[in-house]
């Protein structure tokens, strides 16, 4: 099966960056070497890659910590990047 | 006997997000051996080379981190009289019944320290089923797996006000300070502590946000296995954090990744033999670079940044 990949927009810079649907969009963003990389655990843990996605389509596909994304927070679109993956076009910014 | 008060830390119950996961690092990547679950669905695990029931417990939980770390009294009557101690220096004990949440375990003293993080004690511990040999003992009974860890070794913890904790730790406790870091005004920014003649059971660094821990070490024989311990994370896709390195504090041979849960691992080797006559060593702010990854001598934001 073929890779689908999705533009990743960084809000703040305008910067872009491809994602494809089997990975997260912190190892995009880190393979690109574009966007605000922070990071830490890469396994929902420590949420040092904390963001907020401001529109497109995405699923987690790993348990982010509650410690650091509240029930509040995913309503609001704050996600832990290393535990989310792309089913869009996604903009992403800072919190 | 040669240790007074506590013997070393016994164990760690750590929280996992993904426990089929994480277990799976736990048994087969790191190597240790699983002893049992609790009926609340938590898993009991054990080094090769350890003689005590189990030193980790597993928690499945919303929340990666660490519930709380307990340490070995080195007999009933040291227990008691660390329980007073605690009370005395003014932190609140509860008693946890032998055999209650830990299986195989005494019973425990549970209590707050001001960095945040619940301690316990115990002085009682049943021996492991499958422990060392100790009758004209072969070096291990099974293969050991993986990265071999042979024991549960240390901690790093962050919270405020690491100056009241360490000397806790040699009050209440009778460990010393064999290695610090100072702030440039004289203020301890990071302490390292032991009981016993490792380099330290447990260290701190000074953090705003209370309980947080940095990493949970285990012990392994020696530098080669680092390196395989090295292309274990690699093979296995884990995250490195940094590594294999070598501490000028401690002097350990040293790397450092994260488990599938996010908490942070050490696995090391070496490290000096410490005494509690020698004097203290104390290191620069301005120096730690040096001192936490001497051949850079550099320290990665991650490291310093990030705990869970
Ligand atoms: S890098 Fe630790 S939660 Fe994403
Ligand atoms: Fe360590």
């Amino acid at each position: 099966m073929e890779t689908v990949f999705h533009n990743v927009t960084v809000a703040e810079t305008g910067e872009r960056f491809l994602c494809g649907e089997g990975e997260s969009v912190l190892a995009a963003m880190f393979r690109a070497g574009r966007g605000p990389i922070t990071y830490g655990c890469c396994g929902g843990g420590c949420g040092a890659c904390r963001m907020k996605i401001v529109s497109g389509n995405y699923v987690p596909f790993k348990k982010m910590s509650r410690a650091h994304v509240s029930e509040r927070d995913i309503q609001d679109g704050i996600v832990l990047l290393c535990c989310v993956q792309p089913r869009g076009d996604l903009t992403i910014r800072a919190v | 006997m040669g240790f007074k008060g506590t013997l070393r830390p016994g164990l760690v119950q750590l929280r996992v997000l993904d426990l089929d996961k994480t277990l799976d690092f736990y048994k087969n990547v790191l190597g240790l051996n699983e002893v049992g679950r609790t009926s609340d669905g938590r898993v009991l695990l054990k080094a090769y080379d350890e003689f005590d029931h189990h030193s980790l417990t597993l928690r499945k939980a919303d929340e990666a981190g660490l519930d709380y770390v307990a340490f070995k009294a080195a007999c009933p009557d040291t227990l008691e009289k660390i329980k007073e101690k605690v009370v005395a220096f003014g932190y609140s004990v509860t008693e946890k019944a032998a055999n209650s949440d830990q299986p195989g375990f005494g019973k425990r003293y549970s209590f707050k320290i001001c960095t945040g993080h619940t301690f316990e004690v115990y002085a009682d511990v049943e021996l492991a089923a499958k422990g060392p040999q100790i009758k004209n003992p072969d070096i291990w009974s099974e293969q050991p797996r993986g990265m071999k860890a042979q024991r549960l070794d240390h901690f790093l913890l962050y919270g405020p006000n690491i100056a009241e904790a360490e000397r806790f730790c040699r009050e209440v406790f009778g460990m010393y300070v064999p290695e610090v870091v100072n702030t440039e005004d004289g203020k301890r920014f990071a302490t390292w502590i032991t009981g016993s003649n490792k380099p330290h059971d447990l260290a701190f660094v000074e953090y705003a946000q209370p309980n947080k821990i940095h990493h949970v070490g285990f012990y392994l024989q020696d530098w080669s296995e680092v390196g395989n311990a090295a292309d274990l994370i690699a093979i296995n896709h884990l995250k490195l954090d940094i590594g294999p390195t070598r501490h000028a504090i401690t002097r350990g041979l040293s790397i450092y990744f994260w488990e599938p849960s996010g908490n942070r691992i050490e696995v090391y080797a070496g490290g000096y033999t410490a005494y509690p006559d020698n004097p203290q060593r104390v290191w620069d702010v301005s120096e730690v670079g040096r001192g936490l990854f001497y051949y850079s001598g550099q320290v990665i934001p991650s490291f310093l940044e990030v705990v869970t």
